[in-house]
């Protein structure tokens, strides 16, 4: 592991809490949609007219609706390992949002480790780094 | 009143990877669909194009530079890009144009020049874009498609095998198919020994992207019967219908689908919305259906259709598949054309290629692919933004 600075990947995206990073999305004010990324001008529920939202942290733990694995290194803007190290990405529902949420698996779990309905948190590792910084990102991690 | 419009004539470019401008194929269907419909190019009073975003300018306004290749005649033009749809799209300007009695012939085209490998989006750092942002957390086109696949597994029991049994079975279907570009019988040991891309889907499984262009000639009724063609193919039914909030699956490029938390909302199927609104529209239901031509831009995709087009319950469409019933031959034989595994996808000329095979096969001129007694056919594509088609042709 590298000691440069760590930086969020994408900024304002998730909390850099450590121990219980967190999603942050955006709820409509009128009708309770949320939604990530966060959206902060118009909701998009067909029956609402909402235009006012606030930054919620969405649940850190949900359900797997399924996953795979990328075994081929993807085109830029990913930045890969060299050499290419393949890595599990899973769908995640959760569960007081209504919605799915994809994201990579942490290092080292893959399709083998996963199985659809089984329960997951939300951790930050890195993504990539350059010569300044570590990027990182939300992953999913099996719980217990 | 019928709202239907009759196809009078179609014709494809071969897809390959032929290095051309995608303008050469576009003419060249549209030529070919121009004699099979035995009508001069005059004729045609409303041009309908299908962009292609790679392509520069011309591919932006694809209906244009498809008129002035043909020779400019004063025919109103239109161009429409709706991602994989974009064909179905042009098909629909056609059909209401027809319909509002503002033409009575309408050339379809669609055609495309695509690069290797991997769709990559633009460049520079741009999280706002799902589609910048999707592939820079590592996210490709196979990874939904696997998504798809693997709750397949896990909720209904398919297996690899299952999805192997349709790549085969398009493989078979499309070997003989002057059109199509992958022309080899695979078997069920090349399929599984070849490389893992996104677990459970492996290399054979998974679609390329191809050159090659498709059109027709469409035309009212009226002047069907003018041309002594009353009996032709028609159009019954061009579905477009965009998703309904909340969406129930994440699609590409999405990293994330809508939130059902609010009041009075629901989860909704994108997929299945396309067909349904395509039978409404045609007044006919699925048990009407003799031929499918759906987008198996992987082989488990495939079988999420059979569902989609309500050609069985959910989660049995693995037991189609085991019995053959989709083979040609079969009970209700799907992508007798080969479908993608055995073209490749060329993003606006396929869905129009779709509807080229369902003409051929209502009309008996499919060959050794012909679905025999065929009377109804259908189709169904999805690509990217919310976009996707359901088209029914019927004799």
């Amino acid at each position: 592991m590298s000691d440069k600075p760590v930086q969020a990947a994408i900024e304002g995206w998730y909390t850099l809490d450590t121990d219980t990073p967190h999603l942050i999305g955006a709820k409509c004010d009128d009708c309770g949609t949320y939604y990530f990324p966060k959206n902060l001008s118009f909701c998009r529920n067909p029956n609402c007219e909402g235009e006012t939202f606030s930054e919620v942290q969405l649940s850190r733990t949900g359900k797997i609706w399924s996953y795979t694995d990328a075994c081929y290194k993807p085109p830029e803007p990913f930045v890969a390992e060299e050499p290419f190290v393949p890595y599990g990405i899973a769908a995640v529902e959760l569960e007081k949002e209504q919605m799915i949420i994809l994201g990579q698996t942490v290092k080292g779990v893959g399709p083998k480790d996963l199985k659809v309905g089984q329960e997951v948190e939300l951790v930050l590792e890195p993504l990539h780094e350059d010569d300044e910084s570590v990027k990182i990102t939300w992953k999913w991690k099996p719980l217990g | 009143m019928s709202n239907d419009i009759a196809i009078l004539g179609v014709g494809m470019h071969p897809w390959g990877k032929w290095g051309k401008n995608f303008s050469e194929y576009g003419v060249h269907a549209a030529r070919a669909a121009l004699k099979d419909a035995g009508i001069p190019w005059q004729d045609v009073g409303f041009v309908s194009g299908a962009a292609t975003m790679r392509c520069g300018y011309p591919g932006y306004v694809a209906g244009a530079t498809f008129a002035q290749a043909l020779g400019w005649q004063g025919a109103q033009v239109n161009t429409s890009y709706a991602a994989c749809a974009s064909g179905s799209q042009a098909l629909a300007a056609a059909q209401a144009k027809i319909l509002a009695g503002e033409c009575e012939v309408a050339l379809v085209v669609g055609a495309d020049t695509t690069p290797k490998g991997f769709l990559a989006p633009a460049k520079g750092y741009r999280p706002e874009d799902p589609d910048w942002l999707r592939f820079y957390l590592g996210i490709t086109n196979p990874t939904y498609f696997a998504l798809y696949a693997r709750r397949r597994i896990d909720l209904f029991g398919d297996t690899e095998e299952d999805f192997a049994r349709v790549k085969i079975k398009n493989s078979e279907h499309g070997f003989t198919n002057p059109n199509a570009r992958y022309k080899k019988k695979f078997t069920m040991e090349d399929v599984m020994n070849s490389a893992m891309v996104a677990d459970p889907l492996r290399l054979l499984q998974i679609c390329a992207t191809s050159d090659g262009g498709a059109a027709m000639i469409v035309s009212s009724m009226d002047y069907a019967k003018r041309l002594g063609k009353a009996d032709a193919v028609r159009v019954a039914a061009v579905s477009t219908v965009t998703p309904t909030f909340a969406s129930a699956v994440v699609e590409m490029p999405d990293i994330a689908t809508d939130s059902a938390a609010a009041a009075g909302v629901e989860a909704h199927r994108f997929r299945a919305a396309l067909p349904a609104k395509a039978y409404e529209q045609a007044g006919i239901g699925p048990e009407d259906v003799n031929v499918a031509e759906v987008y198996d831009l992987s082989s488990a995709l495939e079988m999420d259709w059979y569902e989609d087009l309500q050609l069985c319950p959910r989660g049995e469409a693995a037991q189609l598949v085991r019995n053959g019933d989709t083979k040609l031959g079969g009970r209700l034989p799907v992508n007798p054309s080969g479908g993608l595994a055995c073209f490749g996808e060329a993003v606006p000329a396929q869905a129009l290629a779709q509807v080229c095979e369902l003409t051929w096969q209502l009309r008996g001129e499919a060959g050794e692919r012909q679905v025999e007694g065929a009377k109804v056919g259908i189709t169904a594509n999805q690509g990217l933004f919310g976009h996707g088609s359901s088209v029914i042709v019927k004799k």
